[in-house]
């Protein structure tokens, strides 16, 4: 018990530290390697807590693919270092830090005092659905519920990821010129006739290709 | 304090998402960093996700947090194109030389 309260303030502060580094870093690769910090310390408290399915796939899907899409985009940009001061407007002289901070602070205290004050529902209990059971593994659990209740939903969530990507390629896609293609209309149009041409070769001469 | 129960994850939670809250507030320099933040908030979201769905020991918890986690790198990927087209169209995508959507 004691060994989990430890870690989870371990890891916690992490967490907290490199979101706050996230923001303020200067350099916007720091930013990126941050973020992938956050998500790795993220992923070990839900791997404590009991969900290591899910902490898993935080590992996958956001340390290996979309810290790694941000480091490439930031790469490929070019926009790696901030110049100046990374909160510094050069129309409105800094005005929009204090509103920024204020309405920051509001819905910080908010969040505390709706943690603070609330109540599970009476009838809770008994509304709840899918009880983790402890004697199959979390993933497996997850498995049996995911392919069966939730069918509509995962094949609605495969196709939200199909239309990113055909979003994300329509967006970036541009004609270059001079760039050799194949033409496919050419290539199926093409008939055995002028492919293949049949010839009578003559006996101990052969046959000229390129006549 | 000892003992950890539901309220520290959500603290946790709503550290995390003001910092990502902030980061969008204050950021005047980089649009990369925002979309950054906006994953932060994602990423608090499924922490108060988890956090529910183990303590009052029901499972949809975490399957929310399954397609949570979908929509994210659907939106990382098409935010980062957008930023791609911008920065080739004019060069910058610094926050406050973005203004062709000003009205």
């Amino acid at each position: 018990m004691i060994a989990h309260s430890v870690f989870f303030y371990i890891f916690s502060l992490i967490a907290i530290v490199s979101a706050v580094m996230v923001t303020v870093s200067k350099n916007t690769v720091h930013s990126v390697f941050f973020l992938i910090l956050d998500f790795i310390s993220i992923s070990c408290l839900f791997i404590m807590i009991g969900a290591e399915f899910l902490g898993m796939i935080m590992l996958i899907v956001y340390v290996g693919a979309v810290a790694v899409l941000f480091l490439f985009v930031v790469m490929m940009l070019n926009v790696a270092e901030q110049k100046g001061q990374w909160f510094s407007s050069r129309w409105d002289g800094g005005t929009h830090i204090p509103v920024g901070l204020l309405v920051s602070l509001i819905i910080f205290f908010e969040l505390i005092i709706v943690i603070g004050g609330w109540k599970y529902k009476p009838d809770l209990l008994n509304s709840l659905s899918i009880n983790i059971s402890t004697e199959v593994t979390n993933t497996r659990s997850i498995g049996n519920v995911l392919y069966t209740d939730y069918i509509l939903l995962f094949q609605i969530s495969g196709m939200i990821l199909l239309v990113a990507m055909i979003g994300a390629i329509v967006l970036t896609y541009r004609e270059r010129a001079g760039v050799k293609r194949q033409s496919y209309v050419k290539q199926i149009s093409r008939e055995r006739d002028e492919g293949v041409d049949l010839v009578e070769a003559e006996r101990n001469k052969g046959v000229k290709i390129d006549a | 304090m000892l003992s950890i129960g539901l309220g520290h994850y959500l603290t946790l939670a709503a550290i995390i998402f003001t910092i990502g809250v902030v980061g969008i507030f204050l950021n005047r320099k980089n649009v990369i960093v925002i979309l950054m933040s906006i994953e932060l908030i994602l990423l608090a979201v499924n922490i108060n996700l988890v956090a529910f769905s183990i303590f009052i020991n029901d499972l949809s918890g975490q399957i929310f947090t399954l397609f949570i986690l979908t929509v994210a790198a659907a939106e990382a990927a098409i935010g980062l194109a957008i930023i791609v087209v911008y920065f080739r169209n004019s060069d910058t995508i610094r926050v406050e030389e973005i203004k062709n959507l000003k009205g």
